[in-house]
C-alpha cells in the first residue's frame, strides 16, 4: 500500500488549522508548547474569530509564538504581557485578547502585572504554561520548580529554606475578585487535550460577555530541561507535577470551586 | 484664537492630550507630575471623547500598556518624572525597537536615586544619549512654557506617527508646576477604526483579516543579519530626523559676542540674564534648542563663528555642554554653569558666571 492510497479525502480526519502558520515549530520534539498552541488556534478557528483576536507572546521558549500563530500578535518584554494586553483590550474592547506566558514570565518577573491584571478583572484570557523550569535559557530554576527538583541553578535540588517555595500562582489569582474562570489542565494525552480545549473555548466565550479575567494554566513537560525522554518526562509530570498542581476547575462563574 | 486658560503646565499637557483626540493615557503617580493623571481623572475624558485613562500598578506596567495600545495604531500618551522614567527605559527601548508611535513626558526632578521633588535638568543624558539598551534615539522636545507643554502634544503625535517612533517631551518640575496663560486648540475627534486601518493598517495589530498577512509587533530577530538590517533602517530614520526636525530659537544674537545656550526652564532664566547683561553693555545672545535630539548642531556652529565664548546653562552638573562642544568643535571656549539637585539658578547667578567664566576667563 502506498501513502497515496491512505491520504484520500474520505480518510482525512485531521487538517491544519487556519490559525496556525506553515512555519516549522522551534520547540524541542516532545514539548507540550506545540500542542498548546494548536489547541488555542483551533478554538479561534472554530469560533471564527481570527480577525477579532490579538495575541501577546512572552519572553521564554514561546517568545517566537508569533511565528506560529496566524493572527495579529505582539511580542512583549519579559513578564509584561498582561500589561501589554491591558493596553490592547482597553483601547480595543471589542477584540478577543489573550496572553501566552510561561512560568518564569508570569510567576516571577511578571508577578505584579499578572496579579494586577487579574485584580482589575481585565477582560482578557491568560494562558499559563507551567513546566517548572526556564526552558529557553537552558533549564534554570523557575518559581514553580518543585521541592527537591534539580535544575541548572538548583543542581542539588530546590532547597526550600534557601530558594523559597514553588508558587501556586493559579490558586492565588483565583482568590482575586477580578478573575471569573480559573482552571488547570494539561496536554499530554488526547483526553487532556480535549479538556484543555473546552476550557480555552469557555475562556474566550467569557470574554464576549465582559465578565472578567479568564486564566488557564497548562501543566506541561520540558523534556530537554528535565533531561528526560519525551515519554519519561510526561510520566514524571503525572507522578510529580500533578499531585502539587492538581488538574481541574479552580474558579467557575466567579466562585471558587469547593474541594472536599 | 483658541480658548484661553490659566493653567499649570501639567494640567495644560493633560488638557491638550484630550483635545488632540488621544486614545489612551496610562500612568503612575509621582511628584512633580501627578497633576497630569489627576486632571485626566477629574475631567472624565471617557465621556468627553472616549479616551481611556488608567492608573497602572507601576511605571513598568504603565509603559507596557502604552506599548500594547500603541501596537494597535492608537494615539497613546504617558507621563512620569525622573525615577519613574528610569523604570520606563526598558519599555522605551522595546517601543523604539518595535517602531511604535507614542508621546512620553518627563517632568524632571532632581536625582540621582530618589533625589528630590524639585525641578532639575539632569535627565538630559538619559533622554538623548540612550537611556534604555540598544542603538536607538528619542526625538526630544523641550518646552520652556506652559503654552509649549500644550503645543508639543500635537507636534509630538505628528512626529510620532511620521517616524513611527517614541517622542519625549523633556520638561521639568518648574514648567510642570507653574501657572501661565495658555491658548488651547479646538477639540479634534479621535481616529475611527476605519481611519486607523487606513493610516496604520499595514503594521498595527488590529485583527488579521483574510485579505492580508498577519501584523506582528516585535523587537526581536534571532537572525543577526536581519537585526543588523533593522538597525540600519532605524539609523536611516534617525538621519531623516536630524535632517528635517531640528528646532531652536535665538534671541538677541545679531550683534552678540557671547552666547548662552539653554533649554526649558533655564532658557527662560537665561533670557533675563541676557536682558541684565545688555543693560551693562555686554553683547550677549541666547540660543534655545527646542529639539534636544536632533540637536541644532549646524546653526550652533554657524552662530559660534561670531562668538568669543559660549556658556551652557542647565540645571545639571553639565550634560548638554557635551553636545555644544561637539557642535562647535573647539572653535570657541565653552563653559558650563548650573545649579542642580533641585536648585534653580537665578538670572544674576547666570550673568555672574558669564562674566567670570567666559568674559573674564
Amino acid at each position: 500500500m502506498d501513502i497515496k492510497d491512505i491520504v484520500k479525502e474520505e480518510n482525512l480526519v485531521y487538517t491544519k488549522t487556519k490559525c496556525m502558520t506553515d512555519n516549522v515549530l522551534s520547540y524541542c520534539p516532545g514539548c507540550g508548547h506545540g500542542t498548546a498552541h494548536r489547541v488555542i488556534m483551533e478554538v479561534l478557528d472554530e469560533m471564527n474569530i481570527q480577525e477579532d483576536t490579538i495575541g501577546v507572546a512572552p519572553v521564554g521558549c514561546s517568545v517566537l509564538a508569533y511565528d506560529f500563530m496566524n493572527i495579529d500578535i505582539i511580542q512583549a518584554a519579559h513578564g509584561r504581557a498582561p500589561a501589554v494586553a491591558t493596553g490592547v483590550k482597553r483601547t480595543m474592547p471589542e477584540k478577543y485578547v489573550f496572553t501566552y506566558q510561561g512560568d518564569g514570565d508570569l510567576a516571577a518577573i511578571g508577578t505584579a502585572e499578572t496579579i494586577h491584571a487579574c485584580n482589575r478583572g481585565e477582560n482578557i484570557t491568560i494562558i499559563f504554561i507551567n513546566n517548572g523550569i526556564y526552558g529557553m535559557t537552558g533549564g534554570q530554576m523557575a518559581p514553580t520548580t518543585l521541592k527537591g527538583m534539580r535544575t541548572s541553578t538548583s543542581p542539588y535540588g530546590r532547597d526550600l529554606p534557601s530558594m523559597g517555595n514553588p508558587l501556586k500562582i493559579t490558586e492565588l489569582v483565583a482568590q482575586l475578585p477580578g478573575t471569573y474562570f480559573v482552571a488547570r489542565h494539561a496536554v499530554h494525552t488526547p483526553a487532556a487535550v480535549r479538556k484543555t480545549k473546552k476550557a480555552v473555548r469557555k475562556a474566550f466565550e467569557i470574554q464576549k460577555e465582559n465578565k472578567g479575567l479568564t486564566f488557564i494554566e497548562i501543566v506541561s513537560n520540558c523534556n530537554s530541561g528535565w533531561k528526560m525522554s519525551p515519554v519519561k518526562s510526561n510520566e514524571w509530570m503525572v507522578e510529580n507535577m500533578f499531585p502539587f498542581y492538581p488538574m481541574g476547575d479552580i474558579k467557575v462563574d466567579g466562585e471558587l470551586v469547593k474541594k472536599d | 484664537m483658541g480658548e484661553l486658560k490659566l493653567m499649570k503646565g501639567n494640567e495644560a499637557i493633560a488638557e491638550a492630550a484630550i483635545r488632540e483626540g488621544v486614545d489612551a493615557y496610562f500612568g503612575y503617580p509621582i511628584t512633580p507630575q501627578s497633576e497630569v493623571l489627576e486632571y485626566l481623572m477629574m475631567e472624565r475624558p471617557e465621556q468627553r471623547t472616549g479616551m481611556v485613562v488608567l492608573q497602572a500598578e507601576s511605571e513598568l506596567a504603565a509603559i507596557n500598556m502604552v506599548y500594547g495600545a500603541a501596537s494597535c495604531g492608537k494615539k497613546v500618551f504617558t507621563s512620569s518624572s525622573s525615577p519613574g522614567i528610569s523604570l520606563y527605559q526598558e519599555g522605551i527601548s522595546y517601543i523604539a525597537g518595535a517602531e511604535l508611535p507614542c508621546v512620553i513626558a518627563n517632568i524632571v526632578r532632581g536625582g540621582p536615586g530618589l533625589g528630590t521633588i524639585q525641578p532639575s535638568q539632569a535627565d538630559y543624558f538619559q533622554t538623548v544619549k540612550g537611556g534604555g539598551h540598544g542603538d536607538y534615539k528619542l526625538l526630544t522636545l523641550a518646552p520652556s512654557s506652559v503654552q509649549e507643554m500644550a503645543d508639543f502634544i500635537e507636534l509630538g503625535f505628528e512626529l510620532a506617527f511620521k517616524y513611527r517612533s517614541p517622542i519625549m517631551i523633556l520638561s521639568d518640575g518648574m514648567i510642570g508646576q507653574m501657572m501661565e496663560k495658555v491658548e488651547l486648540k479646538d477639540q479634534k475627534s479621535r481616529w475611527s477604526e476605519a481611519e486607523i486601518n487606513t493610516l496604520n493598517g499595514t503594521w498595527a495589530t488590529v485583527g488579521k483579516p483574510d485579505s492580508r498577512e498577519r501584523n506582528i509587533i516585535t523587537s526581536l530577530d534571532l537572525d543577526s543579519a536581519k537585526m543588523e538590517q533593522h538597525n540600519h533602517d532605524l539609523q536611516a530614520k534617525y538621519r531623516m530626523m536630524e535632517k528635517n526636525e531640528v528646532r531652536y530659537e535665538v534671541f538677541d544674537t545679531e550683534d552678540a559676542e557671547y552666547l548662552i545656550v539653554a533649554y526649558g526652564s533655564s532658557a527662560r532664566i537665561a533670557q533675563k540674564s541676557v536682558f541684565l547683561a545688555r543693560q551693562k553693555g555686554i553683547k550677549v545672545g541666547l540660543m534655545r534648542p527646542i529639539t534636544l535630539y536632533p540637536f541644532p548642531s549646524k546653526p550652533m556652529a554657524e552662530l559660534a563663528k561670531q562668538m568669543k565664548g559660549i556658556l551652557s546653562v542647565e540645571m545639571s552638573a553639565g550634560q548638554m555642554i557635551e553636545d555644544i562642544k561637539l557642535s562647535v568643535e573647539c572653535s570657541v571656549p565653552v563653559e558650563h554653569f548650573g545649579r542642580y539637585g533641585g536648585i534653580i539658578h537665578s538670572p544674576e547667578e547666570v550673568l555672574e558666571a558669564l562674566e567670570q567664566k567666559i568674559i573674564g576667563g
